[in-house]
């Protein structure tokens, strides 16, 4: 197979680590997902591996966010989807009868797009979680972990009663981050989480990434390829289907990361990272 | 590599049975609170229309009340005396509220706009034995009653409902619109006149209509206004004249159940009345809204 | 032969300064002019309201002064009045009415929010709302002539039997009292609570919510921390705004109230408000007594005015914590 060479490809921090003799943490099987009678994704079969980075890319509308969502099961909030298929999360189908999306959130964590911290203090974001799930115990240094795990600890530890809003863009990102790992979940999945920030907080956010996977296993969604040649050690690529009810989402081609840039094995994956489109 | 069963198992645990416990409960309490809401309107209107319709008749509408002793007899009195007084009390207040709202929405700075906002709100505010009170105190004292002077206290209550539906709607119309017919050449007034006013009748038409479901079920103002009147059907509005309201206040507090009855039927008739154009005005208001904002 | 080239004279040419700009000019200053006149004939009313009211108590209020507000007894025989049992009874029938409205209009808010069935809550959010459209009279009339009944025949004994040593329900049953009049301004307040929570709640950002849930909290935590805490001060002037409508309300009270005096424990007692005992005695009053109930009307005045302040304070706070200030 011949070596393209994307437009630039970014140089990750370290290199990317490899899925063999990992264990596979969500096995999706023939995983679709439709909004009424149109599929948005449909039929991915994908494995994601322990305490790696894996990074969804692909163009805009194919499912990609779809396709995060329906890992911690947040499409059940949304009346019209539906969703066919199976994710086993260690082995257990989380759309099986008597699975709690509660429990199964519980587990897997989540960061959105646009930072969406609680209007409580920096404090309370974190220990909101907690005190929920009855985590109470030792509150403070939990939080303080949690904080510091997110790098943000030395930036807030003088104000931690002050309103979250107070903080910037990037510093409410990593509270939502510190909120998310506070409660010590398995899985963190990040929808797009630096999309809405300045270059300096995403390269903070992604700094962040590299240090989390040792702990948690972490998925991203990103619009930017640059981005998931920099943090993710596996990426999935999917495209857009064209059919005559309009299209929906299908992954194309899941390798570990330098592969996929520098030696895809399908014309379209090559395609998407050369820039000739998408 | 085994599954760590207990790390990652997704069965409930204790704790989240116990969560999902309360969770279901509140759920449960506030579906009881909505049932309920809906169960006592149902009850209300339930044993009104069971104790009015029996007493509805022909004679009912067209009669006026029996003389003392006798059986029989009807409110047509009191149905012409409510029509009179709404009619003149919404002719009186519609024109002054769209003027209100006009000058709210089209000529009034921001703060002084807010101002008459915060006005017309502290108006709708008032409770409406205080507006009878003051249209006594003003008119009635000394000159005795008469059903205009109950008409002038109902378009009080009127005026911050219509004046705060238009000022809404107008608020809808889209700018582009306004700026479309001054960039023709109109003037301010011809365009208020002739293209912001006629595109929001409909709206202003719905919040009448919601006003007057108001006014027709309003007893306080009418306490001091026109609550005594000659056992005859009057038009003339220089006269007291009896309306639903105050006749269903009387009627209630006898001990005569032939009374009873009565009461009942009327308030059946006012209670019909006020539900049927009280919905038919939100949907049309619903429906009017939509087409504005598309 | 030339061609006969006349000058034609300008008088027909365009002239940016006509007599039509003239009339619109009139036209908008007489607009302008008539609703700024109505404006202000609005602002003038309410001026009106407050002075006519104040005038016609005037010979209460220089009689009794203050002493009005803090002594008891009316006496229409004597000719010696007082306000003090009618604020007390305004006190309790209104704080009682908030006190079970509030909840359940939160419950109901929050239900047509986040648990009813899509198709359904058009529907039953109407029903709610069309409560409040019953005219005070006819559910005064039901009041007297089913509720009371009920109240006085089936309620007030059981809660006498059972809880009797509370002196809330000690005393003789009977079908028209404080309880009664409580439980009407109740159906009265809560479908107005009601539908401004439901705005509220539906009004919160659908990020916050998804943030809470995301984190394994179940919808009832999600509720209790995001929800009611974000539309806090909406929900407390929807509140304020409920006692409002409570305070003025005198026709279904005094109806259902009794028409009694005096300050007591028992709920079971009759009473009147400050609204209902002048709904109750305007009829035939004359001289120091009609003073006296103007002076009343004084007194619900400068209350309903207050509260209708405290709600917009409160709202203008909801306003500037939603954006943003911690």
């Amino acid at each position: 197979m011949q070596t393209v060479a994307p437009i630039e490809i970014a140089q990750p921090r370290e290199a990317p680590l490899s899925a063999s003799g990992r264990e596979a943490v969500f096995v999706t099987r023939g995983l679709t997902v439709s909004y009424g009678k149109a599929p948005a994704v449909s039929n991915v079969d994908l494995s994601i591996y322990r305490n790696l980075v894996t990074a969804i890319i692909g163009p805009s509308g194919c499912g990609k966010s779809t396709f995060l969502r329906s890992l911690n099961r947040m499409n059940d909030l949304i009346p019209a989807a539906k969703v066919e298929g199976e994710v086993h999360y260690h082995g257990q189908n989380i759309y099986g009868d008597g699975v709690d999306p509660v429990e199964v959130r519980r587990r897997i964590g989540m960061v959105f797009q646009k930072p969406n911290p609680f209007p409580k203090s920096i404090y309370d974001n974190v220990a909101w979680g907690l005190r929920v799930l009855g985590m109470k115990d030792d509150l403070d240094s939990r939080i303080e972990r949690a904080l510091t795990q997110a790098a943000l600890w030395d930036e807030v530890k003088d104000r931690l009663k002050k309103g979250a809003f107070g903080l910037s863009g990037g510093q409410q990102q990593r509270l939502c981050i510190a909120r998310a790992i506070a409660v010590e979940p398995d899985v963190v999945l990040l929808d797009e989480p630096a999309s809405a920030l300045d270059p300096i907080a995403t390269s903070k956010i992604e700094d962040l990434m590299h240090e989390l996977k040792n702990e948690y296993t972490l998925v991203i969604v990103t619009h930017n390829m640059q981005q998931a040649a920099r943090v993710a050690d596996m990426t999935a690529f999917f495209t857009l289907e064209r059919t005559e009810s309009g299209g929906h989402g299908v992954l194309v081609e899941y390798d570990e990361t330098p592969k996929i840039f520098t030696q895809p094995s399908d014309k379209r994956t090559e395609g998407y990272v050369t820039g000739r489109f998408g | 590599m085994a599954v760590d069963a207990t790390r990652f198992s997704l069965t409930l645990s204790r704790r989240t049975r116990r969560r999902k416990l309360v969770n279901l409960l509140m759920q449960v309490l506030a579906t009881i609170a909505a049932l309920a809401a809906v169960a006592v309107l149902a009850v209300v209107i339930i044993s009104v229309a069971q104790r009015g319709a029996s007493a509805l008749s022909w004679d009912f509408f067209t009669k006026t009340a029996a003389t003392f002793g006798q059986s029989g007899g009807g409110v047509a009195d009191a149905l012409v005396g409510s029509l009179v007084l709404v009619a003149l009390a919404t002719a009186m207040a519609v024109p002054v509220g769209i003027l209100i709202a006009l000058y709210v929405s089209e000529f009034a700075s921001p703060r002084i706009a807010d101002a008459a906002k915060l006005v017309l709100d502290v108006l709708n505010g008032l409770p409406s034995i205080i507006i009878g009170i003051f249209v006594f105190a003003l008119l009635v004292i000394g000159s005795g009653q008469a059903a205009w002077k109950g008409s002038f206290a109902l378009a009080i209550i009127m005026l911050p409902l219509v004046a705060r539906a238009t000022q809404e709607v107008l608020a809808l119309v889209p700018s582009t619109l306004r700026e479309g017919a001054m960039a023709l050449g109109a003037s301010r007034w011809r365009t208020v006149l002739g293209v912001v006013l006629p595109t929001s009748l409909g709206g202003i038409l719905t919040g009448t209509v919601l006003a007057v479901a108001r006014a027709a079920g309003e007893t306080a103002p009418l306490l001091f206004t026109t609550s005594i009147a000659a056992n005859a059907v009057t038009w003339d509005p220089r006269q007291p004249v009896l309306s639903i309201p105050i006749d269903i206040f009387a009627l209630a507090e006898s001990p005569d159940p032939a009374d009873h009855a009565r009461a009942w039927a009327l308030g059946f008739v006012l209670i019909s009345f006020v539900l049927v154009i009280s919905l038919t005005a939100r949907l049309l208001l619903a429906r009017y809204r939509s087409k504005l904002e598309r | 032969m030339s061609a006969r080239v006349s000058a034609v004279p300008s008088t027909t040419a365009p002239s940016l300064s006509s007599r039509r700009r003239l009339g619109d000019r009139l036209g908008d200053g007489a607009l302008h002019g008539l609703t700024a006149a109505a404006a202000a004939a609005a602002a003038a009313l309410l001026i009106a309201i407050a002075w006519k009211i104040f005038d016609v108590a005037h010979p209460a209020i220089s009689k009794y002064g203050f002493g009005f507000l803090t002594h008891q007894g009316w006496d229409v025989a004597r000719n010696k009045f007082a306000a003090l049992d009618f604020i007390w009874g305004t006190a309790v029938t209104s704080f009682a009415a908030l006190l079970i409205a509030t909840p359940v209009s939160i419950a109901i808010g929050l239900y047509l929010s986040e648990l009813a069935p899509r198709g359904a809550r058009t529907v039953i959010a109407s029903l709610v709302e069309l409560l409040a459209a019953i005219p005070s009279v006819v559910l005064g009339l039901w009041g007297i002539l089913v509720l009371g009944p009920f109240v006085g025949q089936d309620l007030e004994p059981w809660l006498h039997r059972h809880l009797g040593f509370i002196p809330l329900f000690s005393g003789t049953p009977e079908n028209a009292g404080i309880l009664v009049a409580i439980l009407v301004l109740t159906i009265m307040v809560v479908p107005i609570i009601s539908s401004i929570c439901r705005e509220l709640f539906v009004g919160v950002p659908t990020e916050l919510e998804e943030g809470a849930l995301a984190l394994g909290a179940t919808r009832w935590e999600m509720v209790r921390g995001v929800i009611l805490p974000y539309t806090r001060s909406g929900v407390a002037a929807a509140v304020i705004l409920g006692f409002g409508r409570a305070i003025g309300e005198a026709i279904a009270v005094t109806q259902v109230m009794g028409a009694g005096h005096g300050i007591h424990w028992s709920l079971f007692a009759t009473g009147d408000t400050l609204a209902s005992r002048i709904a109750e005695q305007y009829a035939g009053a004359a001289g120091l007594q009609v003073a006296s109930l103007v002076y009343l009307a004084a007194i619900l005045l400068v209350i309903s005015l207050l509260v209708n302040l405290a709600a917009r304070l409160i709202e203008r706070r909801f306003t500037y914590q939603r954006t943003g200030g911690s």
